[in-house]
């Protein structure tokens, strides 16, 4: 194996992009390692750790980018290199479209566009305080795509938001429908009257999403971020977004979705729903819904339920789930899984989460790597035994790598070692569509599925469920055709899904 | 709680630090953005980017008392 490398001082390029680039080119003919980032301490660790360390990268900077191909021979991993450079001129080309060179700044950016009232920050963490306070001080609202904001940082910027009137969402703020306009990981959805104020990026995808299919519309979905009702930020931006929404006249209903929040902050919490004077839909995930109920709230047992409770009070009358549960037993009749074990392989994290909290009290033994109360942590989580229900949006298969919902070449290769298990019997796993998510998921996820049987010559039951709607780019009906036509059984919810998987493992 | 209600009724318009196809998605969409092609100030060096923080934090300071004046 030979190592080229080629270094491009102060060509600075996000950490999406650089990843997306080098995990496409490790995959050509001959290149066995591919390190495409710019100098930071987490990308020369990596390359060390790969022993694709050279001494040219001594005194580089983190404006620094750094091509590394570990290739057959030195002719492939140059044409690695060559290939690099390709994809990131024409990526320099997409974005720079305009005939003006864009801006450095933000301060540039808002001489420019003096009228913005948003800043979407995804700039590495450590800058990305910075960034927004800065945004907040000049009265724009911010979302937070950043993760690695320290909590006391968080509590910094909320702080200055609640004085200024402005909204901080995130960090680690994935999804938000802000006057229409989904930003970052979204889905293109119909205006309506249901508000929503959400912790969670893909809770928040599959409420709005469905809330849609069903014919009703969203006034607002506001991102808070994982911590937002952590005793030490206390609710700051949930009060806020709850209250705005409250006074909002073009808003009926209003849903919150999170994690329990922290014991100090569910008292003040519950006293804000009170004075809203308007129906409330809450769904702490995990939570025993009693104690919403008692508090005079409509508590969702699932997220599909809270979207279906919002759309009958935001129209006064009963909703059905998408799919009856007789249809769902009714597929589930016909199907003889040829082995006993499931595996469940997510890129949304809290749909990973609800497939645990629904099937654990039924089919008993389930190990993660993000275990919910009852379930076991995997020993090993690149290697499954038993049901597996996986998070592979977890820090633990995102470093380096980019997110499961805009590069699916990890998930595919799971898919394929899991279908090798003779001890597997069902498969499930989701497609999030909207913006930001990948442009054809179901068709990376049929060619894995393709690879699979063709390698192991075995067929496992397979299942997936896709969060989206129509409207999105990719197309809900295309995304089903495409699952649906390689044998996948398709659902449109997480939970009827869910449902579909226990009813095979109960028959089992 | 009148300001934020009322960015509600607006349109949103937006600065894009960071991944470019957030700005992307947002142009097809017919929003109005500026992308920005961001890099690491004072050239990742950690050192300069301290004495950056604090002249900002002065600064900020100095325009904080200005206003309550």
């Amino acid at each position: 194996m030979v190592v080229c490398h080629l270094i491009r001082k102060q060509t600075y390029f996000d950490s999406v992009t650089l990843m997306l680039i080098g995990s496409q080119v490790k995959k050509l003919d001959g290149i066995e390692n591919a390190v495409v980032g710019m100098c930071t301490d987490y990308n020369i660790d990596s390359l060390k750790r790969l022993n694709m360390y050279q001494p040219e990268f001594d005194g580089l900077t983190p404006n620094d980018l750094i091509i590394c191909i570990m290739g057959k021979d030195k002719a492939t991993a140059e044409s690695g290199i060559a290939e690099v450079e390709k994809r990131l001129k024409s990526r320099k080309q997409a974005s720079g479209a305009s005939a003006e060179l864009p801006p450095a700044t933000q301060e540039e950016a808002a001489r420019r566009l003096p009228e913005a009232n948003v800043v979407l920050i995804s700039v590495p963490g450590e800058y990305a305080a910075r960034e927004a306070a800065q945004a907040l001080n000049n009265g724009r609202h911010v979302m937070l795509f950043s993760d690695n904001v320290s909590i006391e940082e968080e509590l910094e910027l909320k702080t200055l938001g609640v004085s200024k009137e402005l909204l901080v969402m995130g960090p680690d703020c994935g999804t938000a429908i802000i006057n229409g306009t989904p930003l970052a990981f979204a889905n293109a959805v119909r205006s309506g009257d249901i508000g929503l104020v959400a912790a969670s990026g893909t809770g928040l995808q599959e409420v709005t999403s469905t809330i849609h299919r069903l014919g009703c519309g969203i006034s607002q979905a506001i991102g808070v971020g994982g911590r937002d009702l952590s005793e030490k930020i206390g609710g700051r931006m949930t009060i806020m977004a709850t209250r705005a929404l409250a006074a909002d006249p073009a808003t009926r209903v209003i849903v919150m979705i999170s994690k329990p929040p922290a014991e100090k902050v569910l008292k003040p919490l519950f006293a804000e729903f009170k004075n809203i004077g308007k129906p409330v839909v809450v769904y702490f995930i995990g939570a025993d819904p009693k104690m919403i109920e008692e508090q005079g709230f409509v508590a969702a047992r699932n997220l599909e339920d809270a979207a279906l409770q919002a759309c009958r009070l935001s129209n006064k009358k009963q909703y059905n789930s998408e799919m009856a549960d007789s249809e769902i037993k009714k597929l589930a009749d016909n199907v003889k899984l040829p082995a006993a074990s499931l595996r469940g392989l997510y890129s949304g994290g809290t749909l990973c989460d609800e497939a645990q909290r629904l099937l654990q009290p039924v089919i008993g033994e389930i190990f993660s790597n993000t275990p919910v109360k009852g379930c076991k942590e995997m020993p090993d989580v690149y290697k499954s035994s038993g049901h597996c229900i996986i998070d592979l949006g977890d820090d633990n298969f995102t470093r380096g790598k980019a997110h499961p919902m805009i590069d699916p070449d990890y998930r595919s290769e799971r898919l394929v070692q899991e279908f090798a298990d003779p001890s597997v019997g069902i498969i499930c796993f989701d497609v999030v569509l909207g913006y930001g998510s990948h442009p054809d998921m179901a068709g990376e996820m049929v060619g894995a599925i393709e690879r699979g049987r063709k390698k192991s010559g075995r067929n496992p039951i397979l299942a997936a469920c896709i969060c989206g709607t129509e409207e999105d780019p990719q197309g809900w009906q295309q995304q089903k055709a495409r699952l649906a036509e390689a044998g996948v059984s398709v659902f449109p919810t997480n939970v009827a899904m869910v449902k579909f998987v226990q009813h095979c493992l109960e028959r089992k | 709680m009148s300001k934020l209600v009322s960015f509600f009724g607006q349109k949103v318009k937006v600065i894009n630090l960071g991944i470019p196809s957030f700005a992307e998605d947002l142009k097809k969409q017919g929003v109005e953005v500026m992308h920005t092609e961001w890099r690491p100030p004072a050239g990742g060096n950690k050192k300069i980017q301290a004495l950056l923080a604090k002249v900002e934090a002065w600064q900020s300071k100095v325009k904080a008392g200005k206003g309550a004046r």
